[in-house]
């Protein structure tokens, strides 16, 4: 996408007059399709459209030894994809970049014990523990990837159920593990700490959320702020612009404001979501 | 041997309950994303695949790949690392995924009038987000059907389906990846199926060939029975378009 300096303008206006090209205002989010389980053998699964952006994501649980520094602590890894669905700069691996920052933010922002507990993956200390593949698949840009990616996340490790344990037996170096056999024995994860990121754009004197491809065409910076429980857990600054401090404390506290109103919103959603026999996915 | 009498019980039903002749339920919507000129997205059975179309245009980064006389097409194979029982350590770039981009390519190529536009470049990415047997055809169909979205020209539609022996005696049709499993020969057919032409053949463990003829053949059926299931979607997708920008109303 590539925009004229006349449309440049016309978007600067529009956020100047907290009247964006879409109708929106400057703290307003573009409308949120989500859609839990719909990949039938993942542990857990969501899919989002924010607008244009569409993002899939599904958990994979593994069995594997903790490390060897923290061996309460079961995995956490982050798997970003970009397909060339998306566009045609992401063939080959052209996507890899943008996936290797995505991740390792993701990565970052969960990092915190108090962010996602990862003792609760702990299955025998220092032998054996859980480790969950978290896997993104982009598969629409439409910009604001960012946020698009943490709800989606947040929203498939809400749906992952973790096999229950029944016991485990340990013989000299081997180790037996019984899981339940009864299908719906299992547990949920603790989400509601797992942060939701959100990108602040500036454009011009005035900060917007949930940019659009264009507005982000037009942005001089964006600082990605990631909340978790109230805190901020990371803080990324993307872009080429530079922010003055004062502008910079604006924006996050904007970010804060606008996280939390994500995350109850989504904690509400996700409430409220029944288990529908037949998923509708992309036949919608 | 033992094992490969089990794809067919006695009574002529399969593993998942089908008989010998008949299809997985195919499902698909064409035009699921806006960003690509043509998408679609396609469930064989539990197979899911999307396919996203780009062009024509320019041909992008090696200018020296463009033809005087054809556009060039180009394809991407690339599998979710979620969409098999294990985990997938890449979604693409293996050799098997390789092989597919090639294939498809071949089975693509067949069918679009190439000739049309000299110096440019038609991309055709598909994305498989559970793979359950039968991948390649699923993805030619998919394919295909994206490529009718994009409104690119073609020959005609080009199908794909899998068949195989059972019993080696009876032809069977779409084999599932627990049929896969069990074994016997799987033959992979790629058709043009109003002209009865075949753009891709590939088969894998043997058979006798006098068995040949007839799971071809069996094949070949189903490329017909895939291609009205196609066109019906086509036919209600351009309604559904049609219809809403009021051309109803227009007589």
């Amino acid at each position: 996408m590539a925009l004229c300096e006349a449309e440049k303008t016309f978007v600067l206006h529009g956020v100047e007059e907290n009247f964006r090209i879409d109708g929106r205002e400057r703290e307003d989010y573009r409308p949120m399709e989500l859609e839990t389980n719909i990949v039938s053998h993942a542990f857990g699964s969501a899919r989002l459209r924010l607008a244009n952006t569409d993002v899939l994501v599904a958990v994979k649980i593994e069995v594997d030894v903790p490390y060897p520094e923290r061996p309460r602590e079961g995995k956490l890894e982050f798997f970003v994809d970009c397909s060339a669905n998306a566009t045609p700069d992401f063939e080959g691996r052209g996507g890899e970049d943008l996936a290797v920052e995505i991740s390792n933010s993701l990565a970052g922002a969960y990092r915190s014990p108090e962010v996602f507990d990862l003792t609760k993956l702990c299955i025998l200390k220092g032998r054996k523990c859980w480790k969950i593949f978290v896997d993104i698949l982009l598969l629409e840009c439409g910009g604001n990837l960012y946020d698009a990616v943490s709800i989606a996340v947040k929203a498939a490790l809400w749906d992952t159920r973790i096999p229950l344990v029944k016991s485990v037996t340990v013989d000299g170096n081997n180790i037996d593990m019984e899981v339940s056999e009864e299908l719906h024995d299992c547990q949920k994860l603790d989400v509601t700490g797992a942060p939701i990121m959100v990108t602040v754009c500036k454009i011009g004197e005035q900060c917007i959320v949930d940019p659009s491809a264009a507005e982000e065409l037009c942005s001089v910076g964006a600082l990605v702020i990631s909340v978790s429980r109230n805190k901020f857990s990371t803080i990324l600054q993307t872009g080429s612009g530079s922010l003055h401090p004062q502008t910079l404390l604006e924006c996050l506290q904007t970010g804060h404001k606008v996280a939390q109103r994500l995350h109850d919103a989504l904690i509400e959603t996700l409430v409220d979501i029944k288990p529908s026999e037949n998923s509708v996915g992309f036949l919608r | 041997m033992s094992k490969n009498r089990e794809l067919l019980s006695k009574i002529g039903l399969r593993l998942d309950g089908r008989r010998a002749d008949e299809l997985r339920r195919i499902r698909c919507k064409l035009g699921v994303f806006t960003e690509p000129d043509g998408s679609a997205y396609l469930e064989q059975g539990l197979t899911k695949i999307l396919a996203a179309v780009y062009g024509p245009h320019q041909v992008r980064g090696n200018r020296s790949k463009a033809q005087h006389d054809a556009a060039v097409v180009n394809c991407q194979f690339s599998m979710a690392v979620f969409s098999t029982g294990e985990r997938k350590r890449r979604p693409r770039g293996d050799r098997k995924s390789t092989e597919i981009s090639i294939h498809l390519r071949q089975a693509l190529t067949a069918a679009i009038k190439t000739e049309l536009y000299p110096w440019s470049q038609i991309d055709v990415y598909v994305e498989v987000l559970h793979a359950d047997g039968g991948i390649y055809p699923a993805c030619v169909n998919a394919a295909t059907l994206a490529l009718i979205d994009a409104g690119i020209p073609l020959k005609e539609y080009v199908c794909a389906c899998t068949a195989s022996l059972a019993n080696n005696d009876v032809p069977m049709l779409d084999i599932s990846h627990q049929e896969e499993i069990i074994g016997g020969p799987t033959l992979t057919v790629a058709a043009l199926p109003m002209s009865g032409k075949i753009v891709l053949m590939e088969m894998s463990q043997r058979f006798h060939v006098d068995h040949l003829q007839k799971v071809l053949e069996k094949a070949l059926q189903g490329c017909r029975d895939i291609k009205h299931i196609l066109d019906e979607a086509v036919k209600s997708h351009i309604q559904d378009v049609g219809s809403s920008t009021g051309w109803a109303n227009t007589t």
